[in-house]
């Protein structure tokens, strides 16, 4: 069997043809497919220069986005906030004060009471360990003013304050809805009227006794022994041992964040927003919170806590003993008659040679 | 017991505040309330869309949690109604509404209001008998009782405003987004009854 080198040649000619177009298959299999990226990414192309056309907004996703943020559109409505559709905030505040600051506070302060009254169960309190009978002046009269003035209202506006905080959960079981709302009826406007009151005798009262709680080095000691409320000797003390001037500090931060947002809370008509409004009343539920027990505290070291205190405050003069006892420099300075005057009426201090 | 719920089609609202109209004439509220208003966002642009918005009558009502003196019941209807005889007027629901209905007559120094106002979905208040005068002063219409529905939605032109049961209601929103093929957006329906269409 002989081939004629035509037919071979023919053969070789169609095998080579067979391969080259299984190969060019083959090829555009693989190529062909990928054109999809080419188009996609003409598509991305054409929709990335339409949607910038648009300010790369998709206009209804836009609009529920707005109302979502709480931005203000229009509206024929006239007032505050009215063009706001839905304010997210109001949840947050709402969990804010029925939480923390109605629980926490609560807790704050209840704690304290209980603390005390098991401090005072177990020690009794600071009892006087030596009368003298010897009088020096600690309060003038026209700081014994300032300081009831400003305890009276401070009390007034923390029973009705905690009456709209703590009522519908102390006083609703107790009085009945009708009960407290006529109650809460008369607490709110005497809280939002004597509070102007208050502010004044806090400026004037924390002006008047800066001069007595500028902290001095033997304050560490105070610290450091814990003001001896347990066990251990009598700590170092000035005017206003350390405790009185932390209280008075606090006092400061906690009386102008107070007084701040309560501002905030009392003139609505100044325009300030609900955002405002509810960071306002938060800020005005926890510091008032903090100085309820900061109170509570001053309250139990100026009676029950330390004999010989409350004189100080009432008839302005304390024992030479009871000055001893508990504010050694203060007493020093007074016999060296290097202190500050305490009063208008210096004359009566022990200090003055007589 | 119907489950009463307010749902405004913003495909369908075309701001014409007749809604608005409807409630201040039905009611008499005073001048400077509004239980109810029409925003309208992207003004001029193209989505603009408008949705008339008032009390939505919430599931969790946060005006009713942190009411301090506890003015505020959900009637059977889920009606969310206030007791302006117990209400001292603090402001502190206009602080929590999402939707801003709390409304008060006054906004003066020393944190006077006067006692809030706001849209009752048109069923009156607590007082004894439905539609009295004493009713009708402090609440306006008491239309429920009298087996209407809130005038507002009765008024709406385009019935882009729904007002009644939920179920109800979302049935109609539901055969309408197939209709039209369009997303649903039973706006405030999550915030206010935590549950969309």
């Amino acid at each position: 069997m002989s081939e004629s080198p035509s037919g071979m040649n023919r053969r070789a000619k169609r095998l080579r043809a067979m391969l080259w177009s299984v190969v060019l298959i083959a090829a555009a299999g693989m190529l062909l497919p990928l054109t999809a990226y080419v188009w996609t990414a003409t598509v991305q192309a054409q929709e990335s220069s339409d949607a910038a056309a648009a300010d790369g907004k998709n206009p209804r996703s836009e609009y529920w986005r707005e109302v979502r943020e709480a931005e203000p559109g229009y509206t024929a409505v006239r007032g505050q906030e009215t063009a706001v559709l839905i304010q997210s905030r109001g949840q947050t505040w709402r969990e804010l004060r029925n939480g923390p600051v109605t629980v926490l506070g609560a807790i704050m302060v209840v704690g304290m009471l209980v603390a005390l009254a098991a401090y005072h169960l177990k020690t009794g309190g600071a009892k006087l360990e030596h009368r003298t009978g010897r009088k020096i002046l600690r309060w003038a009269m026209s700081d014994r003013v300032l300081h009831w003035y400003t305890a009276v209202l401070f009390v007034i506006l923390a029973i009705t304050g905690l009456s709209l905080l703590w009522g519908r959960y102390v006083l609703i079981p107790a009085f009945g809805k009708e009960g407290f709302a006529a109650w809460a009826n008369i607490a709110k406007p005497v809280h939002d009227y004597l509070s102007l009151a208050f502010t004044a005798g806090l400026v004037v009262m924390l002006l008047k006794w800066f001069h007595h709680n500028v902290p001095a080095s033997y304050d560490r000691e105070w610290f450091r022994q814990a003001g001896g409320y347990f066990g251990g000797g009598h700590p170092p003390a000035g005017f206003a041992n350390a405790g009185e001037k932390m209280y008075y500090w606090v006092l400061v931060v906690g009386g102008t964040a107070l007084v701040v947002s309560g501002f905030y809370l009392l003139f609505p008509n100044l325009g300030f927003e609900r955002a405002a409004m509810q960071n306002a009343n938060i800020i005005h539920g926890a510091s008032a919170l903090v100085l309820c027990t900061a109170v509570i505290a001053h309250i139990y070291l100026g009676t029950l806590g330390s004999e010989g205190a409350l004189e100080g405050m009432i008839s302005g003069e304390v024992d030479e003993g009871w000055a001893r006892q508990h504010h050694n420099v203060w007493l020093e300075e007074v016999q060296q008659g290097s202190a500050r005057p305490a009063g208008e009426s210096g004359g009566r201090s022990a200090a003055a040679p007589t | 017991m119907a489950r009463m719920k307010f749902l405004c089609d913003s495909e369908r609202c075309i701001e014409c505040n007749g809604c608005v109209t409807a409630c201040k004439n039905e009611h008499e509220v005073p001048w400077g309330v509004n239980r109810r208003r029409v925003v309208t966002l992207e003004d001029g642009v193209p989505g603009e869309r408008s949705i008339s918005v008032a009390c939505m009558h919430c599931t969790d009502a946060p005006c009713a949690a942190v009411c301090p003196v506890d003015c505020f019941y959900t009637t059977d209807d889920g009606i969310v109604l206030h007791d302006k005889d117990l209400c001292i007027g603090c402001g502190y629901c206009f602080y929590a509404c999402p939707f801003g209905a709390p409304q008060y007559p006054q906004k003066e120094a020393f944190g006077v209001r006067g006692k809030m106002d706001k849209c009752t979905f048109c069923a009156g208040g607590p007082e004894g008998k439905d539609n009295s005068d004493e009713e009708r002063q402090k609440y306006g219409k008491n239309r429920i009782a009298e087996g209407k529905l809130p005038l507002c939605a009765e008024m709406c032109a385009t019935k882009a405003l729904l007002a009644g049961d939920g179920d109800m209601v979302a049935d109609i929103y539901r055969e309408r987004v197939t209709k039209r093929s369009t997303r649903p957006q039973s706006w405030g329906w999550l915030t206010a009854y935590q549950e969309d269409v």
